[in-house]
């Protein structure tokens, strides 16, 4: 008894080892040391000064946390309805019989595949105020041609724009696998019932897909909140500041400042935003998520 | 078909209307991409004169420019290496943890699991500046390894494969101990074959993530010839902020690769990010 209880130990150590030693070294120390930091003032050379919570308190009252918060909130205020309602109206057409769908999944998709930084500069082309394509056709139409990134009104828009087109296809076959998931004689007894085109689709096939739109919203939140590689290329938190989101912050503060204990307190504060958000969907979703 | 004869007009407008829309979708979704490829062939990238599909004098001027100032091949290659390197890890130590906590009976079992799942919660951002620290103590600042640190596993790919590993029946597990097998045999010869859709998931998120990267190499990398692509790419537009075509040829050299390899692999990434949104 004794011996077999040793003997499985032994065997958890063999099984967990591979990856228990690295995530301790490379998640669970770094976890450790960043909240060490946060509790002090340092630039990364010189010693440790001690501060206590200062950190964070001085965060809290220094409008550019709250002017970086904002920013945050605003980019995935944009980019969460527009990939949300885009993936989903693509996912309902795309569910239907249709020439070349095979090809058209495939293509809304390719942009997911593409990384961050090459969508991010692709866009910064596309959208660049004078010899840009989007204002090139703008101009064509007699429409206005905003400066877009290098403009303050527009830099975190354009943000949002390459953003949800990366992710619509991403959005889309979550939302596509709900749909085939919900049984077909749930619809056609709705047809039945008379429940036909809008009603079907609001009363019937939106509360069924809503596992599916609670995975959709979670994730996109707790990555919407994370938002840095495509700011960084594309506007660089600018003009001005004026995109600027906490993570881009948080790199600032360390590698530009030397802040490295505000930064890391900030990224405390950040992680802090993220699991309150998370757990308050986890609790809310009792209220709106039909699980079949 | 005697069903789409009984379609009535109206239903039939209405599903014309609905793949012209899905046709100028798909439009705006690859325009981009053509575009990118257009301007990488444009003489200096001069397209003041206004856009044009079809480019007079193409030239690989800009490819060749892209080669003089940065190892691209090198970085390309890179790229691969490294989601590659980091997907087999992410599973070899994936699937080794998850037949661990579903078939292992230890002490404290739960306690760890939380443990793990706990590191899945943190945000790299958090520990970013201490990892760059680590690296430097560690002098592993501007190496492959160092690169690899933050990606040997992952606590979601241990959580993906464990709910994997307990839908296999226990009775196999319990008919091959009788055949005198141990664990290392029922966890590669039973286990790992009967999870490989989960495998395939966890490996298509590994690669995607790892190819995506970008905060951790521009923070831990600074030699040119050990660059990803999307570190590299950042780098080309400080260097060239007005040659468009240059920026855009550096893109369409990251492009190509990554599109062919989904193009081969599709079902398996599109089932596999369905897999996770159902589950």
């Amino acid at each position: 008894m004794q011996r077999s209880r040793w003997r499985t130990l032994g065997w958890a150590l063999v099984f967990l080892g591979p990856s228990a030693v690295p995530l301790v070294l490379f998640t669970a120390v770094p976890m450790v040391s960043s909240a060490w930091v946060s509790l002090h003032e340092w630039n990364l050379i010189s010693d440790m000064r001690w501060v206590g919570l200062d950190n964070y308190r001085s965060l809290l009252t220094d409008p550019a946390t709250r002017e970086v918060f904002w920013h945050t909130l605003l980019f995935v205020a944009g980019y969460l309805p527009l990939v949300y309602v885009g993936g989903l109206g693509l996912a309902v057409a795309l569910n239907r019989r249709m020439p070349a769908n095979a090809f058209f999944r495939a293509a809304y998709f390719l942009p997911v595949v593409t990384s961050w930084v090459v969508v991010a500069l692709v866009w910064q082309w596309l959208l660049n105020p004078s010899d840009g394509l989007v204002n090139h056709l703008l101009g064509a139409v007699g429409l206005g041609q905003p400066g877009w990134w290098t403009d303050p009104t527009w830099a975190l828009p354009s943000v949002i724009l390459a953003s949800a087109w990366k992710d619509l296809g991403f959005v889309m076959v979550i939302l596509l696998a709900g749909l085939q998931s919900i049984p077909g004689d749930v619809l056609e007894a709705a047809d039945v019932d008379g429940a036909g085109g809008w009603r079907r689709f609001w009363h019937v096939t939106l509360p069924l897909l809503s596992p599916s739109t609670f995975f959709v919203v979670v994730i996109s939140l707790i990555n919407g909140f994370q938002v840095f590689d495509q700011v960084f290329v594309m506007t660089g938190g600018g003009p001005a500041g004026s995109s600027q989101v906490v993570v881009g912050r948080i790199y600032d503060l360390t590698f530009r400042y030397g802040r490295a204990g505000e930064a890391s307190a900030l990224s405390w504060l950040l992680f802090a935003v993220i699991l309150a958000i998370t757990a308050v969907q986890i609790r809310g979703q009792k209220r709106w998520v039909h699980h079949a | 078909m005697p069903e789409a004869a009984r379609t009535p007009t109206a239903a039939r407008v209405r599903s014309a209307g609905i793949f012209a829309l899905v046709v100028l979708g798909a439009v705006v979704m690859l325009f981009p991409f053509l575009w990118t490829v257009i301007t990488s062939i444009t003489p200096d990238g001069n397209l003041a004169d206004g856009p044009t599909l079809f480019v007079d004098d193409p030239t690989l001027a800009a490819y060749r420019a892209l080669v003089d100032a940065v190892p691209i091949w090198r970085i390309l290659v890179n790229s691969f290496a490294i989601a590659i390197v980091s997907t087999l890890l992410q599973l070899v130590t994936g699937s080794m943890a998850a037949y661990g906590f579903a078939r292992l009976r230890f002490p404290g079992r739960n306690v760890v699991f939380a443990l793990y799942l706990a590191t899945m919660m943190v945000p790299l951002q958090v520990l970013v500046v201490p990892l760059f620290i680590e690296m430097k103590t560690l002098n592993l600042q501007d190496t492959y390894l160092g690169l690899l640190a933050p990606s040997f596993a992952s606590a979601f790919g241990v959580f993906l494969l464990k709910q994997a590993v307990e839908t296999v029946p226990l009775e196999l597990d319990e008919a091959a101990t009788i055949d005198g097998a141990g664990h290392l045999r029922i966890f590669g010869t039973i286990v790992l074959p009967l999870i490989r859709p989960a495998l395939a998931t966890v490996a298509v998120f590994a690669f995607m993530a790892s190819w995506n990267s970008f905060l951790w190499p521009l923070v831990v990398i600074r030699s040119p010839e050990l660059m990803t692509l999307p570190l590299g790419l950042s780098t080309l537009q400080g260097q060239f902020t007005t040659r468009w075509d240059v920026v855009m040829a550096g893109s369409v050299v990251s492009i190509v690769p990554i599109a062919l390899v989904y193009l081969l692999a599709q079902r398996h990434v599109v089932a596999g990010i369905a897999h996770t949104g159902i589950k």
